[in-house]
């Protein structure tokens, strides 16, 4: 009980400090101060409070659209386990669910963007849409391997079950594997290479050109949305590549969130160090993250 | 009170009904009055027919019946089995709700061709009914040609069009090299059981001569029928030029006659070769992959649809590999989930593709067109259309909380649970093939969505676009609740075809009902039940935000650019050209860019852009011109003389008593 506590309260207030922490991280990388750890969460708070605009082009779909998206994230985040901790929702086949909630959040996502008309955000709707695509055989790969190598057909299982002395008796295969997963964490939350946050120039966005008429409380949605994403997926991440256990439950979420911390460090150190990739190169890293996926697989069958 | 129905003769009252629905429409003097018979009589009989089916399901025993005919094929039996049911509980919902959405659609007395086009459609779906009924070959065969012409003559209901008579010559065309081969899978037969009747369910062994043929003649006529891959040809134009309700009903029960006379055939055989499964599942693999590449790119409404449906054909045809191959690999878990995936998926793909077909239909009776890259904004003009549309689209994606989920499950688990327990997992690598078919979907239907019902009118027609008549909105509207409830209750589905798994799959007593135990079917429905109550709250959370801050309303943001036109939105064509460039090799792109230059001044530049369909454009087509020519030096004899033919009987005599002595 008091595990499923700390899971939704992790998963409900945690997700915007990763932002933080990102920020952060650049900044000392660029010599700066940068904003606030705390900043994103004042900016949540200030979004809800504003009022909003609306283009007289739109429908109930773009209201629809991050309403949709954050509560398709908010189901997806029940069935991801965190840490050690089981997930407070898990049975069988519950990955393949877990997966296609992101895909209905894509889908009001980008339907909601192609709902101002604007040509922009039909850009950035093409392109997530194309680069999701690409993306999703490298994670169902990913996770027919973490099925083989557990035996269970359940997020909790699969992701609890990596200890360190089965990663180091299967060590290339959980490699290729984290390799292939780090990929797919970058490029689903748009972060570089795939897709550059910051970026100032609505032509070569993804994920904010989607949103440019959203404001107030549905652009707060979003924001927050997108963090949690960032967090859901980052903890599977996190959950394969960094298989630590105690045995202590309390000992265990610390772990766990400064796992997440230091992931979030990662994310900021590959941002500062790495340039956005040229939008023709994106599908071939993906398909490259397919391959290395279908390698980490191959390992496995042997 | 007992109900105490023979289903057998109730569904061939109901044949019987709907083959005389469309003759009120050609003699009643009022053409009006005549269709509103007509499609009363087609909906008693839709009634009559569920109803026939629950008492299937209840367990009334399904009597066998004859026909007392004196032709020497043997005795033309009639029979109905959970087979034939799982087909025709969409057929009969379908055919109800598009013989209502005709009255509005196709209003008889205004529109031509009205009573032609209700006559056909009452035999062409009575034709159907028989298809799945006939237990003899040759009425096999005869059902299935009269189903085979009827939607010939329903496609070519506007024959002026010279695209139309153009599709409906390849239709003829590609069913007909289809019945061929079902000419052939019959007589062959024929010659193993010695009659006509079907021979008893996995009674024949795979050792009897020709069975490789017969499996091969079925795959390739009843794939044909189907709109299996590289047989698909014929099936974009067909459906996309016929009038939308009867495209409702070619592609959410047509195609899938082929899919059932596979299973039908695979089900005489005790066991089939093995090399049938893998066939199958790459068949469907390749169709899904592929069907969907080429909607993703389509420019016209209705044939991204039907490309859709080659996609949709192709994750039947790999659940029924699945099955296939758990079959031979000995897994009776990858067997019902195959089997269940496909069957569900038959059931779903019913609903909302024939409720997409019908909303495609409310589009075009409201602007006018097919094209998607004219039109935008219909959302405001035609809002319960665009709401029974979007629930659609989602619905084919294979997204939950909607129906076309729990099939897609039922493949992901089965395919899935192969990888972790088989030495070799072969049948697993379908996993990521079906996702990436899954993330293809999302893009051509938010393409097709978004553009169509979002942002701003792109033409006149799209501007002055009107709401679709009650009549196509309800016959929608029903539709849509089938997915809902699909959805939301997943063991429904489940229930629905359980019977016909038993009764197929052979596999062992007990596994289907308890397969709950490793499918999330509950699970997914508290999910699904989560999902709705989270979104309902956090939109009502946005409502009262809303309420209690400022709003305003402007243009969308052009950043910066302070004239923009309705012309300047991206089009689905600039949508989906970043997938499609991914898939060249599929969909072969056609561009054909402006060339500036030369003198001074530009000339005139024209732009085009387009996806081939590659089998018929570049294949079919050169190979038919080619065969044209080469026969072309042949017609030289043929001149009209009247002495020089006789010349030619009188020699080609002479030359075979030579060869006889």
């Amino acid at each position: 009980m008091t595990d499923i506590i700390i899971h939704c309260a992790l998963t409900l207030l945690f997700p915007p400090l990763l932002l933080g922490i990102i920020g952060k991280t650049k900044a000392a990388f660029a010599g700066r101060v940068g904003a606030p750890f705390l900043q994103p969460y004042y900016d949540l708070i200030k979004l809800v409070r504003k009022g909003s605009v609306f283009s007289e082009t739109t429908t109930w779909v773009f209201r629809a659209g991050p309403v949709v998206t954050l509560s398709a994230t908010l189901v997806a985040a029940l069935l991801i386990p965190l840490g050690r901790h089981a997930a407070p929702v898990s049975f069988n086949g519950d990955l393949i669910l877990f997966a296609y909630l992101f895909g209905l959040a894509r889908f009001f996502t980008t339907i909601a963007a192609l709902d101002t008309g604007s040509s922009f955000e039909g850009m950035g709707a093409a392109r997530e849409v194309t680069f999701s695509c690409l993306a999703e055989p490298t994670l169902f790969i990913a996770l027919i391997t973490l099925a083989r190598t557990s035996g269970s057909l359940s997020l909790s299982t699969i992701l609890t079950h990596t200890t360190p002395a089965g990663w180091l008796a299967t060590g290339a295969s959980m490699l290729l594997l984290i390799g292939a997963l780090f990929i797919i964490l970058l490029a689903e939350n748009c972060r570089i290479p795939f897709d550059d946050p910051t970026t100032h120039l609505e032509l070569t966005m993804i994920h904010e050109v989607m949103v440019l008429d959203h404001s107030g409380p549905a652009f707060g949605m979003i924001l927050y949305g997108a963090a949690l994403k960032l967090f859901v997926l980052g903890a599977l991440f996190a959950n394969v590549a960094i298989p630590l256990a105690t045995g202590n439950a309390l000992v265990d979420w610390v772990i766990f969130v400064v796992t997440m911390a230091a992931l979030a460090v990662a994310i900021g150190v590959v941002e500062s160090v790495m340039a956005r990739l040229r939008l023709v190169r994106i599908p071939q890293l993906l398909v490259g993250s397919t391959i290395l996926a279908a390698f980490s697989m191959l390992l496995v069958l042997r | 009170m007992s109900i105490s129905l023979e289903p057998t003769a109730y569904l061939l009252v109901a044949a019987a009904l709907l083959a005389v629905s469309g003759v009120p429409g050609l003699l009643l003097r009022r053409p009006a009055l005549g269709q509103r018979c007509g499609a009363f009589i087609a909906v008693c009989a839709s009634i009559l027919g569920e109803c026939a089916i629950a008492g299937l399901f209840t367990g009334s025993p399904a009597a066998t019946w004859q026909i007392d005919w004196t032709l020497p094929f043997g005795p033309a039996l009639l029979g109905a089995d959970h087979l034939s049911a799982l087909f025709l509980i969409p057929l009969f919902l379908v055919t109800g709700c598009a013989s209502v959405y005709a009255l509005a659609y196709w209003p008889a007395g205004r529109q031509r061709g009205a009573g032609q086009l209700s006559f056909f459609l009452g035999l062409f779906t009575s034709s159907m009914v028989m298809v799945v009924l006939a237990r003899n070959g040759v009425l096999f065969l005869m059902s299935w040609e009269v189903m085979a012409i009827t939607a010939y003559f329903l496609l070519t209901v506007e024959r002026e069009g010279a695209e139309v008579q153009r599709v409906g010559i390849v239709y003829l065309f590609a069913t007909h090299v289809g019945t061929m081969a079902l000419f052939a899978l019959f007589a062959l037969l024929c010659g193993d059981t010695g009659s006509f009747v079907f021979p008893a369910p996995h009674s024949l062994p795979s050792t009897v001569p020709y069975a490789a043929i017969m499996i091969a003649a079925a795959l390739f006529g009843f794939g044909g029928k189907a709109g299996i891959m590289p047989l698909h040809f014929w099936l974009p134009g067909a459906h996309a030029n016929a009038p939308s309700h009867v495209s409702a009903i070619m592609s959410g029960i047509m195609l899938k006659m082929g899919v059932y006379g596979i299973l039908r055939t695979l089900s005489f055989f005790v066991a089939v070769p093995a090399w049938v499964g893998w066939l199958v599942l790459a068949l469907g693999a390749s169709s899904a992959l592929g069907g969907i590449a080429q909607a993703s790119g389509q420019r016209d409404l209705k044939r991204l649809l039907a490309c859709s449906s080659i996609e949709n054909i192709g994750i039947v045809f790999i659940g029924i590999g699945l099955a296939l191959v758990g079959m031979q690999i000995r897994s009776p878990f990858l067997t019902v989930c195959g089997l269940a995936g496909a069957f569900i998926h038959i059931l779903n793909h019913g609903l909302f593709k024939s409720l997409l077909f019908m909303g495609s239909g409310a589009i075009i009776h409201g602007t006018g067109s097919r094209e998607i890259d004219r039109m935008g904004g219909l959302a405001r003009r035609m809002p319960a259309t665009a709401l029974l549309f979007f629930t659609g689209s989602i619905a084919i994606c294979g997204l939950p909380p909607l129906n076309g989920f729990v099939g897609e499950l039922f493949l992901y688990v089965g395919a899935f649970r192969d990888g972790i327990t088989d030495p070799l997992p072969l049948p697993a690598l379908i996993v990521p093939v079906l996702a990436l078919v899954g993330g293809m979907a999302v893009i051509t239907f938010v393409k097709l969505y978004g553009i169509v019902f979002l942002g701003s009118p792109r033409s006149d027609g799209a501007a002055a676009a009107h709401e679709a008549g009650r009549p196509m909105t309800g016959a929608m509207a029903l539709l849509t609740i089938g997915c809902l409830t699909g959805g939301m209750a997943p063991p429904l589905l489940l229930g629905l075809v359980a019977p016909a798994i038993e009764q197929y799959g052979a596999v062992p007593a007990g596994l289907v009902a308890g397969i709950g135990s490793q499918v999330p079917l509950l699970p997914l429905a508290a999910v699904n039940v989560t999902l709705v109550s989270t979104a309902l709250a956090v939109a009502w959370w946005y409502r009262v935000r809303l309420q209690r801050s400022p709003r305003a309303v402007g243009a969308t943001w052009g950043c910066g650019y302070l004239a923009p036109t309705t012309r300047m939105q991206y089009t689905g064509s600039s949508f989906s050209e970043l997938a499609v460039n991914q898939l060249g090799a599929i969909v072969a792109p056609l561009r054909r860019r402006p060339s500036i230059g030369g003198s001074t001044f530009p000339r005139d530049a024209r732009f085009t852009y387009g996806v081939t369909e590659t089998i018929l454009d570049r294949v079919l087509t050169p190979a038919f011109h080619g065969a044209g020519q080469a026969f072309s030096y042949v017609r030289r004899l043929q001149h009209g003389h009247l002495h020089i033919y006789v010349l030619y009987i009188v020699a080609t005599l002479f030359v075979l008593m030579l060869w006889v002595h």
